[in-house]
């Protein structure tokens, strides 16, 4: 058995002709749409409280109480599904010395020519950034949070910190929208991949395209054994 | 109060001593702002505690508790040594000139005449020198060794600021600057006000912390003085109405006194009690007296008080002792002396010094009464609430029955604030469930004895049977009935005694006022310094209209102020010898060559010549007194007096032992502690925010106060290892209460004759019934003796003990 | 003195307020300033500035302003503890919009030894720190006469005014989740009446009036202390805030935070300001521009996955896999 460095023990090739990759199995999508709709609620919610023209948006949950009461709870819900996500990615989501070549080659990457990148295990750069990006942010507005909640938490902290824990929520709360953006782009932008999280599988052409180490080492781990 | 409360704002000069005015009358204060705010008056606060008063007063000075009569003569030493004296007052509306009989004395602390074995003073020596043609001996120019002047001199001459600092822990620097402060005051340009109340009254010398500050206003020519005056702040808003109508146990209405065991007659009965002027010429308005009688009596029994049978005085109880009062009944009551006791808007419990002996002496009654319109630990007294009211029900065989009353907002009448105003009020509501009106329950109570009496005899049914009960509805008897029937009512026409053909006032009409009371029996009167409250102009305490001419706050059409509608008394002497006003900025009456005119009913006739009649009509010298003869149990001056539970001796006589003559129960005696088992000075008191025991009860009172706490300094809970909001027991030889702890730099250690004294503050309003957290009173802690004159227990000076708390005795 | 209907504002608290029943005065026709872009009236009355003026140098501490700031509001302050302080409440509260605050003060300028007390309560500033945190259109609103109310209706409860508050003094119910603090009795003072505090204070510690007629009064006032040694008195009315229209007079006004931390020089926190401020703005025009960006750039271009990619994968597959079993027809291993 080959020894696995860029992929889960339960990716695999599924299909040769054509090549079909099982990139994410149930447990993983259904975590990362329970956190992608927790994202959404955070955010839409969160833009109502966040600048005045948005309040309408409250109208979405029912009102500015609902939105206020759901936005925390919401806020605890996608952190603990996040968490999950991030036991389950975080090993291969660690940079190595191939993601700066990458990050030198952008361009390359904008530009469709990806041949003149480095073979690229499961996740580039980019999708570290945003993996990353994601865990960072959450775990500052998840702090954050806790210090504005103000009904659960009203003694925690100083009117003062939470000044500032709420300038931090705001400012967090507009990068990870960035990221968020980012992600979907990406996800839009490169065709095919959109399928990895709701099929759950990659064709052959994406993962040699994009993730080619990940894709050598899934069939290297499939090869079998010559006694058999 | 001599003045009212809206004269204060006349004042330069606000001295607060033995009382705590801002916060106990936060009301009436603002009358002390306004002086402030308006005229610039200064306030100064002499107290045990930096209080509320004192954070808004000009000048502080601490005070040990129960030593104020030290600090009073001490100013008098200094306004006599430093000139600071108004002398043309002192000189004509004072005894200063009058000739003391040559055996009065003080000395070792005492002053003549005092016997040991009866804890008495034989009062003969304190008298003045008569002539053979009755009247006083004087010397108006105060030269004679014996005029009173002269020997207030003398008495006051030990009173160095010096000894000041070392009886009362004042510091000498304070005590200087506030004598200057007072001195100024001898100007007759510049008055001062004193207001005080229980701090001064609740001491076995009560009535002598009084009188040492009415001698030194006398001194300064501040009594009868728009913005001077003496001025008792009154603790309920209806207890000086309560005085007033005589619910006193030695008093009937009107300060009128009930008869004692030695006399027996009518004629003895008067003959000591119209006094012959003591000057030519002089009013010695007393000699009225058998007026306000005699239609007392007509008012009480109409027809059947008659003058055959001395208008049916042998209906008076004779009392065998001087007073029935709380302490005496409780005393008499724990010796089971007592069967039936009924407590009509009064809460002993937790009101009367010694807890102990108060449960004790509640649990050997037969039937115990209460009518209150709030439920009180009195009425729960058998009830066991733990540590809070540790007594076994079991025990106690005592049938309580409660009748519920209802409260000030639920009925209609007048009360009688400190100013001596009656100020008219209606019902706002409807007394809620069971409650009744206390006029209602004592009718149905009287109605039925009555019938008892009726059908039964008894020993002597007369008093109860022709008892006066001329209510349209006799179980209802009406606030406006028993008004107009105070104020008094003409039985047969009254006519001028100038000239009999001119009738004043009509039979059957109501009198214009105590001028009309007759001692023929044509008249009758309940309570004739009310006279004139109710008449045929209508409700006099139910006007309001508060215009105000003077500009002095007189206010004569707002309500109706006892005596005669007179806003200040004695106020002829707000002016000179000659009818002038001292001040002319503040001129309440001035004699026009005729007659007395101004803004206020003037306190004397008329047209009673200013140099001739003098203003203090009342006392049969026609002038105040800086010695108040034998009128007083323990002294004609003030003397300097430790309470009964002190931290050092007596500096004057280390024999004796609180005030020589104060009455004292042999029980009570044995409960006194000393300074080494109780080293610390204890002091009670109310707070803003709590009105009695009574706010408890209310939610957002006892949000505002929820828990009961003493007050000690930062060096003694530093000594004790006290922490602040810690928990402490503090203990005094007769009970123990657990509290928390006000650690406040408010309360600062004091220095007497070398000795630290440490002072614990006690605040009542707690108890174990109501809204607010349960917790004690101080009279788990204080003794049982009263002033020598009033038997007003001493809350104010006792000795305790402190402790952090271990276990939870605190719920 | 009884004040005509048709006046703004009660004159004074002191005078005798008109017992005659009248129609609510103060309301949306007046509001000028609206939380979160909230509605303004159009065309508001410039009504007179109204202030209460707290003189805490005749204030005696007897908390008749928070009784009646209980009884008036019908709130339910509940029965707490000692813990060896005056204070009770024990801090505001959502049920308590005032409370008096003590300090035990030894001067060392004059060695003696002072009790401060200060009534606690909302200051109504004239640029409300709250009004600018709130996110709820319309929760808080300042009318033209300077009150800064907060309208229950439409608070949500976030909690955002209390950071904005320089004072520290709304406070949160937890059972209502809504934000309270004092109203200056706004529905008081809309049919002439004086607020209930200062209706209550039995010294005219409290007064309230036009801001000129307080600012003058104050003015006496200062002048009586100055005179009585306090050479440092004066009016509290920081204008780091704009002002307020509820102003002290303070013995020492050199040293405000003396009276139990008033602040010295209050003024809306920069954090709330950057908060409030750029932070808005820059981020909605951020999350804008890269949401417009991103959805242009997948419009037009698209990192596609050629046939070729799919046989490259295949041959590299079968290479890795060289030596395995054959792929059945369909590919599936």
């Amino acid at each position: 058995m080959t020894q696995r460095e860029y992929s889960e023990s339960t990716d695999r090739i599924v299909q040769t002709q054509p090549v079909v990759v099982k990139r994410y199995i149930t447990f993983t999508r259904v975590n990362h749409w329970f956190t992608a709709l927790c994202f959404i609620v955070l955010m839409l919610s969160g833009f109502a409280l966040f600048h005045p023209a948005l309040f309408g948006l409250t109208a979405l949950f029912g009102g500015g109480q609902n939105a206020r009461w759901l936005h925390p709870f919401v806020g605890v819900a996608l952190s603990i599904s996040f968490l999950g996500m991030f036991l389950q990615l975080a090993h291969l989501n660690i940079l190595r010395r191939e993601d700066l070549v990458w990050t030198r080659h952008i361009g390359d990457v904008v530009s469709g020519n990806e041949e003149r990148l480095p073979e690229l295990g499961k996740y580039n750069f980019g999708q570290k950034l945003v993996f990353w990006g994601m865990f960072w942010l959450i775990l500052v507005l998840l702090i954050s949070g806790v210090a504005m909640w103000i009904q659960y938490f009203p003694e925690l902290v100083s009117i003062e910190t939470r000044r500032i824990a709420i300038l931090v929520h705001s400012i967090a709360a507009v990068l990870i929208v960035l990221v968020f953006i980012l992600h979907i782009f990406a996800a839009f932008w490169t065709q095919g991949t959109i399928s990895a999280m709701t099929r759950g599988t990659v064709t052959g052409g994406w993962s040699w395209r994009h993730h080619r180490k990940w894709l050598r080492e899934l069939a290297r781990r499939q090869r079998t054994k010559p006694a058999e | 109060m001599t003045n009212s409360w809206t004269d204060i704002k006349n004042t330069d000069l606000v001295i607060v001593m033995g009382g705590n005015a801002a916060e106990a009358h936060p009301c009436g204060f603002k009358w002390v702002t306004e002086a402030k705010h308006h005229r610039g008056a200064k306030l100064i606060v002499v107290d045990p505690r930096f209080t509320r008063t004192a954070s808004v007063s000009d000048y502080y000075a601490p005070i040990r508790p129960g030593t104020d009569i030290t600090f009073l003569m001490g100013m008098i030493r200094w306004m006599i040594e430093n000139d600071k004296v108004q002398w043309s007052y002192v000189k004509a509306f004072t005894n200063a000139s009058f000739l003391v009989k040559e055996e009065f004395g003080w000395s070792d602390g005492l002053f003549t005449g005092y016997d040991e074995e009866k804890r008495d003073y034989d009062r003969s020596s304190w008298e003045y020198q008569l002539g053979e043609d009755g009247f006083a001996l004087t010397d108006p120019t105060l030269q004679h060794p014996r005029c009173v002047w002269n020997l207030l001199k003398a008495h006051v001459d030990a009173y160095t600021p010096e000894m000041v600092e070392r009886v009362c822990g004042t510091p000498k620097e304070r005590f200087l600057k506030i004598a200057e402060m007072i001195g100024e005051c001898s100007s007759p340009t510049k008055t001062m006000t004193s207001m005080y109340a229980l701090g001064w009254t609740q001491h076995s010398k009560g009535s002598q912390n009084i009188r040492g500050m009415a001698m030194l206003q006398l001194i300064l020519g501040n009594i009868g003085v728009p913005g001077g005056g003496m001025n008792a702040l009154r603790g309920h808003s209806n207890i000086q109405g309560l005085t007033d109508i005589g619910l006193m146990s030695n008093l009937i209405p009107g300060y009128l006194n009930i008869p004692t065991e030695k006399e027996p007659d009518w004629e003895t009965y008067m003959k000591s009690r119209q006094f012959k002027p003591l000057l030519p010429g002089q009013t010695s308005y007393w000699q009225n007296y058998s007026k306000f009688m005699v239609s007392f009596q007509k008012s009480m029994w109409g027809d059947a008080a008659t003058a055959e049978n001395d208008w049916a005085y042998h209906y008076l109880p004779k009392l065998d002792v001087p007073a029935y009062d709380m302490l005496r009944m409780f005393e008499l009551m724990d010796q089971g002396k007592v069967n039936l006791y009924f407590c009509q808007g009064f809460n002993p419990l937790l009101a009367l010094s010694n807890r102990g002996k108060n449960t004790s002496a509640l649990s050997k009654l037969k039937l115990l009464v209460v009518m209150d319109p709030l439920q009180t630990e009195t009425a729960r007294f058998w009830e066991n609430h733990g540590a809070f009211n540790d007594v076994d029900p079991s025990a106690i065989q005592t049938e309580v029955i409660e009748l519920p009353t209802s409260c000030f907002a639920e009925d209609e009448g007048a009360l009688v604030n400190s100013g001596r105003w009656l100020q008219w009020h209606w019902a706002a509501a409807e007394p809620p469930g069971q409650a009744k009106h206390d006029t209602w329950i004592m009718a149905q109570i009287f109605l039925r004895v009555r019938e008892l009496y009726a059908a039964e005899g008894g020993a002597f049914p007369d008093p109860i049977l022709n008892l006066t009960w001329p209510y349209a509805d006799p179980s209802t008897p009406m606030p406006d009935e028993l008004a107009r029937e105070m104020n008094g009512t003409a039985l047969a026409d009254v006519t001028d005694p100038a000239d009999p053909t001119k009738v004043l006032t009509a039979a059957g009409k109501q009198v214009k006022s105590f001028a009309e009371l007759r001692d023929d029996g044509s008249t009758a009167c309940g309570c004739w310094i009310y006279s004139g409250c109710f008449n045929e102009d209508g409700n006099n305490m139910a006007r309001r209209d508060n215009s105000d001419p003077s500009g002095l706050g007189v206010h004569s059409n707002w309500a109706w102020s006892w005596p005669l509608n007179r806003r200040t008394l004695y106020n002829r002497a707000s002016a000179d010898l000659d009818g002038k006003p001292w001040d002319p900025e503040r001129a309440l009456l001035s004699w026009n060559g005729e007659r007395w005119e101004g803004f206020d009913v003037p306190d004397i006739a008329p047209t009673a010549k200013p140099g001739e009649v003098m203003p203090f009509i009342m006392n049969p010298e026609g002038v105040s007194r800086l010695f108040s003869r034998g009128m007083m149990r323990d002294g004609p001056f003030p003397t300097h007096m430790e309470p009964f539970e002190s931290p050092v001796q007596n500096v004057f006589n280390d024999r004796m032992r609180g005030n020589p003559v104060a009455r004292m129960f042999e029980s009570d005696a044995a409960t006194l502690g000393t300074s080494d088992e109780f080293p610390f000075v204890a002091t009670s008191y109310r707070l803003t925010e709590h009105f009695h025991y009574w706010t408890k009860h209310n939610k957002v009172n006892a949000a505002m106060q929820p828990e009961f706490f003493v007050e000690i300094s930062e060096e003694l809970a530093a000594e004790k290892g006290i922490q602040r909001g810690g928990k402490v027991r503090v203990w005094s030889k007769r009970g123990e209460v657990w509290a928390k702890a006000l650690v406040t730099k408010r309360i600062k250690p004091l220095t007497c004759d070398g000795k630290t004294v440490h002072v614990v503050g006690i605040p009542l309003h707690w108890g174990f019934v109501g809204a607010a957290k349960k917790g004690w009173g101080p009279n788990s802690l204080t003794p049982a003796v009263g002033d020598a004159n009033i038997e007003t227990p001493e809350f104010k000076a006792f000795l305790v003990n402190i402790e952090p708390a271990t276990g939870e005795a605190l719920a | 003195m009884t004040m005509a209907p048709d006046l703004d504002s009660p004159r004074t608290a002191v005078a005798n307020p008109p017992v005659q029943p009248m129609e609510s005065n103060l309301g949306q026709g007046d509001v000028v300033r609206s939380s979160a872009g909230g509605p303004v009236a159009e065309n508001p009355r410039d009504l007179t500035d109204v202030a209460k003026l707290i003189d805490v140098s005749k204030c005696i501490g007897c908390k008749a302003c928070q009784t009646a700031c209980v009884e008036w509001n019908d709130t339910h302050p509940e029965i707490g503890i000692n813990v060896g302080i005056y204070e009770n409440p024990l801090d505001l509260t959502p049920e308590m919009y005032t409370l008096m605050r003590f300090t035990e003060y030894d001067n060392p300028d004059t060695g003696d030894f002072e009790w401060l007390i200060r009534k606690d309560g909302c200051m109504h500033c004239v640029d409300p720190g709250c009004l600018k945190a709130c996110p709820a259109p319309g929760a808080i609103v300042q009318y033209s006469n300077g009150i800064v109310d907060f309208i229950s209706e439409n608070c949500i409860g976030c909690g955002y005014c209390i950071s904005g508050c320089p004072f520290d003094i709304p406070r949160l119910s937890p059972t209502q989740h809504v934000v309270k603090k004092c109203t200056l009795c706004s529905d008081r003072v809309a049919v002439g009446q004086g607020p209930a505090c200062a209706k209550a204070c039995p010294t005219q510690a409290i007064t309230f009036g036009t801001k000129d007629d307080m600012t003058a009064l104050a003015a006496e006032r200062i002048e009586d202390l100055k005179s009585r040694g306090y050479d440092n008195a004066g009016l509290y009315d920081p204008q780091g805030v704009g002002g307020t229209h509820v102003m002290y007079v303070l013995h020492h006004a050199d040293k405000p935070s003396l009276y139990s931390g008033l602040p010295d020089d209050p003024k809306i926190s920069d954090v709330v300001e950057g908060w409030k401020g750029p932070t808005k703005p820059v981020g909605i025009a951020a999350v804008g521009l890269a949401a417009v960006g991103a959805a242009a750039m997948a419009l037009f271009t698209r990192s596609r996955v050629t046939p070729q990619d799919e046989a490259e994968a295949t041959e590299l597959v079968q290479e890795e896999m060289r030596g395995s079993g054959q792929p059945d027809d369909r590919g599936t291993v």
